[in-house]
């Protein structure tokens, strides 16, 4: 089966800065593919060499088998949910829809039809004659999202889609969002800096980071089993445990990432790892409790059940895990 | 309460601020004034009597209706090259990035930045050695100078507005370069050309310094008006011109001011 | 495979005239840039600045004193002439009387701007708005007439007076020397007063701009940290305020400097720069000296923009 999109060493450099650099990706068809990674690591510009508006300065981009790098973004099937929605201030919000159908000649009343239908999607019918300014953040996002999906796309582009949205919103949008995926079977990429919405939508996540795709797997994988130190911070900010650690624990490499909430703090048991260390700092999350442990000059967080008894500042305490969840990582 | 205490201004700041709008504009009231004074032979205060008989003179002049026809002509083709240019470099200036975009505004801006009588006998002298003859095109030229910077702002700081993710968003919904734009670039700056235009009227239909330098024998309005300063023959008829002149500038402006205000809350709104 | 069903992916290339030039534009977007720059930038670059650099070259020349004519050879000889006595005091006075106009219109145009700027809800505001701009663009010379109504001996200033039983300080002021004169009209206070008139509106807005950027909690936090009105407005709200002034006195210095209507209309028989450019080219046919002459703003206005940006009054413009 072709890829939905495939990018061959693809390099797009701005003078000296290389935003993307020598990157190979291949996104499945019908898949949710999420890009995360902070701001300027290259993420945005690949979405932005999808969708067109950025040429690659090197490598080769497919689209459903067809190169696509010198195509014009009007002339490719892929279309963009913009971080700003971008609605055209000075149409209705069936025009705004509409417009995709309207500038390739389809006909008033079809494309009026089939505008009424893609807002009724999004949970907005009846809408269409309002003006974007009247509409609030979370209803300008669904009609963004209703005028790419009315022009069929090949391949939706989400930048940043929830990012302008608050907490409840964001939660109930990136349901809405998954099913309307499944439903249409439509190739979703989004773009986002928040790894809790890459890992609770995508199938699959690329990280980035100074224009590298640093690892690339399904949502377990990268939370599970960061490959390098800044997976491991970026994704749920994971212990990473030095050489000299590894070695005391009689695990010969180079590093290795070990999850707070993987740590019990207390006694092991007789297959179960363990270091000794000093509590410096703790803080109360609600579910959990934070608690830093010094082990000879190196700092693990541990996440502690809220039930557990919480050590003072400055007892001596035994840090207990499974060899299982201490993942050796190729670099240091 | 602190917060009330902000609300009201202090009385001191009151009155200066007041008197400051009195200043500015009790000397445009009395040119409304003079226009139907009787008095003909001096500017004396108060009139000694009101009367409409000069509007009805100035009507039947000639040469008075021969200068505002130069005016409103020269005005209308300056403002519609201006109209091209300003709006042409204010698309290239925020549509791309280019290393010389700086360079580019400090230019638009130059010929009003320096003093008008720099530009005018700047031109003056390049027309003369040149061997051009001053004639109604030589003024066009002149104002069209000028007035590029008028719309080139306006259209600039609404070019900054359409923000380039519409036209991202236009050209990824299929439109190709000529419709986004007809469909979204033109219906986002046109209220800021038509502003920008009317300012661009009003400044060349007023202009004088420059004009004396680049018109030959024409008299466009304000020549007119400034023979009559320096050597006062018809004081009734320059009255009722200058309250003319008053008014025919103001329509443009108040014009200007409300298809920008407008456009402004749409963007509020958006925001 | 479904994919044969649905369109493909990327579409052919349009169609027509329209299409085929939209796609060679897209691809190349250098040759969009000429096409929209290259109209002003010809217009502005030869008419404009060619004009400009024409001028400039002239002042470099001289006139030779016999013939009446021109001489095509450098020499400084121009600028020597400019800076002997007679010249050099039109300088002096026209970059004194900028300076003072420039002053005074900050002084009224800053309770203006700031009630705008704090003050002035909704329709006031509206109305605040309108009431600086139109004056700002209503037409130069006639408010030059208006002044001209106001200044004459039989205008409403020597009524006003009268009225007041003030004529004695009027007939004071005018037997001053230097700033004194037959009547206000021929005197370089009535010059002052236009100049402050035509020009003042240009400080407003800057000003407005700059105030309105400073929170209203920062005076609030001035006064709660025990600071006096005037106190706050020395130590917060003028040096917040002072690169609008800057920037509005960047045109009221530039507008006075090269100006020669207002003080041909009202003042004394003493030349400013901008009456010596204009005699200079016009009787007497001296087109070097007069070029030289348009050097002086040129250099002044320059000066005085490299200072400007280096107090970051560019930002309230």
């Amino acid at each position: 089966m072709t890829a939905a999109v495939l990018f061959e060493n693809v390099s797009r450099h701005f003078g000296a800065v290389k935003a993307v650099d020598a990157v190979d990706l291949e996104i499945a068809a019908g898949e949710f593919f999420a890009m995360l990674g902070p701001s300027g690591s290259g993420k945005t510009t690949c979405l932005r060499l999808m969708a067109g508006f950025e040429q690659p300065t090197g490598g080769h981009i497919e689209i459903f088998g067809e190169t696509a790098e010198g195509v014009p973004p009007y002339r490719r099937s892929v279309n963009t949910v913009f971080q700003d929605y971008a609605l055209f201030p000075h149409l209705s919000i069936l025009d705004n829809v509409a417009y995709g159908l309207m500038v390739k000649g389809v006909g008033k009343d079809e494309r009026r039809k089939a505008a009424e239908d893609a807002l009724a999607m999004v949970k907005l019918p009846g809408y269409g004659q309002r003006r974007p300014g009247q509409l609030s953040g979370g209803q300008r996002q669904r009609v963004a999202l209703a005028r790419a999906l009315v022009n069929k796309p090949k391949v939706l582009l989400l930048d940043e889609p929830l990012g302008a949205l608050d907490l409840k919103l964001r939660e109930q949008m990136q349901e809405e969002l998954k099913s309307l995926q499944k439903s249409l079977g439509i190739t979703f990429v989004f773009v986002t800096h928040d790894q809790g919405e890459a890992l609770s939508m995508a199938d699959r996540i690329a990280v980035f980071n100074d224009g590298k795709i640093q690892q690339l797997g399904t949502p377990e994988d990268i939370y599970k089993r960061p490959q390098t130190r800044f997976v491991a911070d970026f994704v749920g900010s994971s212990n990473v445990l030095s050489s000299a650690i590894c070695a005391r624990l009689g695990v010969p490499a180079k590093a290795a990432s070990l999850r707070p909430e993987a740590i019990a703090i207390g006694t092991s048991w007789a297959e179960q790892l363990s270091l000794p260390g000093t509590v410096t700092a703790r803080s109360f999350l609600g579910a959990t409790n934070r608690v830093s442990v010094d082990c000879n000059g190196e700092k693990i967080i541990v996440a502690s059940p809220a039930a557990m008894p919480v050590p003072e500042i400055g007892a001596d305490v035994q840090l207990a895990f499974s060899r299982n969840d201490l993942h050796l990582m190729e670099e240091a | 309460m602190r917060s009330d205490r902000s609300t009201t201004a202090p009385l001191g700041l009151k009155i200066a601020a007041i008197g400051g709008l009195a200043f500015l504009h009790i000397p445009i009231l009395l040119i409304f004034l003079y226009a139907f004074t009787t008095e003909e032979k001096s500017y004396q205060f108060p009139p000694p009597g009101l009367t409409l008989q000069w509007f009805a003179v100035t009507w039947n002049r000639p040469d008075v209706w021969a200068a505002l026809t130069l005016s409103v002509k020269v005005a209308t083709i300056a403002t519609a090259i201006a109209l091209v240019l300003g709006t042409l470099c204010a698309a290239a200036v925020s549509q791309t990035r280019f290393f010389g975009r700086e360079t580019i505004s400090l230019l638009v801006i130059l010929p009003i930045a320096l003093p008008g009588i720099i530009t005018g006998i700047a031109l003056r002298s390049a027309f003369s050695m040149a061997d051009i003859p001053f004639s109604f095109w030589t003024i066009v030229l002149g104002h069209a100078t000028f007035c590029i910077v008028v719309v080139y702002n306006n259209a600039v700081a609404r070019f900054r507005r359409v923000s380039g993710s519409l036209i991202e968003a236009s050209m990824d919904l299929g439109a190709d370069g000529f419709q986004t734009f007809r469909h979204i670039i033109l219906p986002n700056i046109g209220t800021a050309l038509l502003a920008g235009g009317m300012l661009a009227f009003a400044l060349s239909f007023d202009e004088v310094i420059v004009t004396t330098f680049t018109g030959g024998q024409q008299s466009t309005l304000p020549i007119w008006m400034l023979e009559e300063l320096i050597r006062p023959r018809q004081r009734p008829v320059t009255n009722v011109v200058a309250m003319v002149v008053m008014l025919v500038t103001f329509l443009p402006i108040l014009a200007a001011y409300y298809l920008t205000r407008d456009g402004d809350q749409i963007a509020g709104a958006g925001k | 495979m479904s994919a044969l069903a649905t369109p493909a992916a990327i579409m052919p290339n349009r169609p027509g005239l329209t299409g085929r030039i939209s796609d060679f534009l897209w691809k190349h977007p250098h040759v969009l840039l000429v096409i929209l720059l290259g109209p002003p930038v010809l217009w502005l670059g030869i008419i404009y600045l060619g004009s400009l650099f024409a001028l400039l070259l002239q002042s470099f020349f001289s006139i030779d004193d016999f013939s009446g004519l021109i001489s095509y050879e450098f020499t400084l000889s121009t600028y020597k002439q400019l800076l002997s006595d007679a010249n050099f005091d039109i300088i002096v006075r026209t970059i004194t009387m900028a300076a003072v106009v420039t002053i005074f219109s900050a002084l009224i145009a800053f309770p203006i701007a700031y009630y705008a700027a704090r003050y002035a809800k909704g329709k006031w505001k509206a109305v605040f708005y309108l009431g600086i701009m139109l004056p700002l663009w209503s037409s130069y010379l006639v408010k030059i007439y208006a002044w001209k109504l106001i200044l004459a001996k039989e205008g409403i200033l020597t009524w006003a007076f009268t009225k007041l039983h003030l004529l004695w300080l009027l007939d004071g002021w005018l037997s001053l020397p230097i700033i004194g004169g037959n009547s206000l009209s021929v005197s370089y206070t009535g010059t002052f007063l236009v100049f402050v008139y035509v020009w003042m509106p240009f400080m407003i807005l800057p000003i407005q701009a700059a105030l309105e950027r400073v929170p209203g909690n920062l005076i609030e936090a001035s006064s709660d940290l025990g600071g006096t009105p005037q106190q706050t407005f020395r130590h917060v709200l003028f040096p917040l305020a002072l690169p609008g002034i800057v920037a509005g006195s960047i045109f009221t210095f530039s507008l006075t400097l090269g100006d020669y209507i207002i003080p041909q209309i009202v003042g004394s028989s003493r030349l400013f720069i901008g009456q010596a450019v204009y005699a200079q080219q016009g009787t007497a046919g001296n087109i070097p000296l007069a070029a030289a002459f348009t050097v002086v703003p040129i250099v002044i206005m320059g000066l005085y923009l490299w200072m400007a940006k280096r107090m970051g009054a560019f930002d309230a413009l």
